[in-house]
């Protein structure tokens, strides 16, 4: 409960500090529709030359890149953020203000800095989900929804994890700010369906970058053929997976002996 | 008008503290080369699924093909980029830029030298993600001695071309100091127009000749088309012909703008 209250507190600071720029908002709406027009527009071209990919049909895929601006919107707002902070309050020292809070500190640190704007991305992978449902006119029972939103939830906790692991590395490397980028270069890929790649790329995409949980199997709930056992399988590399960056966590909290003291 | 022999001397100069400065972060560089790689592997992965979907070819492409085009595609990107446009925000927002106008040498060679910097010591390491890839996914070159002997000129225009188009962006910052939605409407265009994402000829006709324009097309997707024998000579000639005229416009376009962002700059943390 204290949690959830934290949670709330750190989103109105965060609202409050981003409306003193107004015009970001209109930068990032903005950035959002390129993103949004460039990735329809490189779907519209691929389907001129095919019927599917991989089996996948133009609005499976399109709610696919749905569940991508979905996902890469909830990173985007909250993780990449509060990550970036944490990262830079270990090389300034300031990280100790934070552990000396009564609070539990992974989540202090994980909720530190909210970017607000960049829900836009968030609200695009909604309507496109929305769009693609639609147009594929297939019923959505609560069943499929369900499955959806145990996917959906298991992938964004997979990436929170992966992103919390990396960052706990910064506690013996100080230098940690450019580790983002392995996580977006990886990232990319989980526009397409994981089906497509070959071994090697598909390997790395589940299991070194979470990506293939995070946008293709909540994409395969809404197009009606995930699996039970790919469901299962998502559900228990979640939990083993946060319950891991937990204890890494505490491993790199043990190391850290502070910048200033 | 300085000799060419201090110039040299400069350029050395600049060069040496590029390397020095860029070997520090050899993490970095890898991580940026993964993002070099993945990208055109991505759409590499992407059209061949494409051919494979449509009996094995689109538009006069197969699976190896693709391969080819974009390996050579990765490459000739890589030598031709510049990421200048990201780093005049900060300059610009911290006051670093004001110390660099002082210098009696136009601030663009010692990004120059950066550049040409990173590109030699990122090429030991792109060079063999390329062989590997190309061995990966069997890749089918025809080897064309003229073509690639006129591809030098054509990379070294489109080096130029490019990064003076992309100086003269990053000189928004001087007007704007947040230039990131500029850059992404910048790279977004070009991921299409120069035939990164897919080779131009399985664009609608209609982007295909926007495209043409474009100094887009002649910077990127004119060298790759020329590198994998694809061009005849009318061609070469006609894609060599539009470069020169994209330098001089890119020259002209430069000079003007400099000379009036510095008018316009008024120096933060001074």
């Amino acid at each position: 409960m204290t949690a959830l209250r934290l949670l709330a507190v750190y989103i109105r600071v965060g609202i409050l500090n981003e409306l003193e720029y107004r015009v970001n908002f209109y930068v990032q709406l903005l950035q959002s529709f390129i993103g949004l027009f460039t990735a329809i527009l490189g779907l519209s071209i691929v389907f001129t030359h095919a019927e599917t990919l991989a089996g996948w049909r133009q609005f499976e895929i399109l709610a696919l890149v749905g569940v991508y601006f979905l996902v890469g919107g909830f990173v985007r707002t909250i993780v990449q953020p509060s990550m970036a902070r944490f990262i830079e309050d270990v090389r300034q020292g300031t990280l100790d203000f934070t552990l000396t809070k009564p609070a539990d500190a992974q989540m202090l640190v994980s909720i530190k800095q909210v970017e607000i704007w960049r829900t836009v991305d968030i609200v695009l992978g909604i309507a496109l989900i929305g769009i693609a449902l639609v147009q594929l006119g297939a019923e959505f029972g609560l069943a499929k929804a369900g499955a959806f939103g145990i996917a959906l939830i298991a992938g964004a906790a997979m990436v929170y994890s992966f992103w919390l692991i990396l960052s706990t590395t910064t506690f013996w490397f100080v230098r940690m700010e450019n580790i983002h980028v392995i996580f977006l270069a990886i990232w990319e890929s989980g526009r397409w369906p994981a089906t497509i790649y070959p071994d090697w790329l598909r390997a790395m995409m589940t299991f070194i970058v979470p990506v293939a949980f995070a946008t293709t199997v909540p994409a395969e709930a809404l197009a009606g053929r995930l699996t039970g056992e790919t469901l299962l399988l998502a559900v228990v590399l979640a939990v083993a997976m946060l319950v891991g960056s937990r204890l890494f966590w505490l491993y790199g909290l043990r190391h850290y002996s502070g910048a200033s003291a | 008008m300085l000799n060419p022999r201090t110039f040299l001397d400069i350029y050395a100069a600049h060069c040496r503290v590029a390397t020095a400065q860029q070997l520090q972060y050899r993490v970095a560089l890898v991580i940026w080369l993964c993002f070099t790689v993945l990208e055109p592997t991505i759409y590499l992965v992407v059209w061949s699924a494409v051919a494979s979907a449509s009996g094995g070819a689109v538009g006069g492409f197969g699976p190896r093909d693709f391969a080819a085009y974009f390996i050579v595609t990765m490459l000739v990107n890589h030598l031709t980029f510049t990421w200048i446009m990201h780093e005049m925000e900060y300059r610009v927002r911290y006051g670093q830029f004001s110390p660099k106008l002082l210098r009696p040498l136009h601030p663009i060679h010692g990004d120059i030298a950066d550049n040409l910097v990173y590109k030699v010591l990122t090429l030991g390491v792109l060079l063999p993600a390329a062989i590997a890839l190309a061995f990966v996914f069997e890749a089918r070159f025809t080897v064309d001695m003229r073509a690639l002997a006129l591809a030098v000129p054509a990379l070294l225009l489109a080096f130029a071309i490019r990064f003076m188009t992309g100086w003269t962006l990053a000189l928004a910052a001087f007007w704007t100091t947040r230039i990131a939605a500029v850059n992404q409407l910048y790279f977004g265009a070009s991921i299409f127009l120069s035939g990164q994402m897919a080779p131009l000829a399985l664009f609608p006709e209609f982007i295909q000749i926007f495209a043409s324009a474009t100094w887009f097309r002649w910077t990127v997707a004119f060298p790759v088309e020329l590198i994998l024998g694809r061009l005849g000579m009318e061609q070469i000639l006609a894609g060599l012909g539009a470069q020169v005229i994209w330098l001089a416009i890119a020259y002209a376009v430069l000079r003007l703008v400099w000379s009036s962002s510095l008018r316009r700059f008024t120096a933060v943390g001074a």
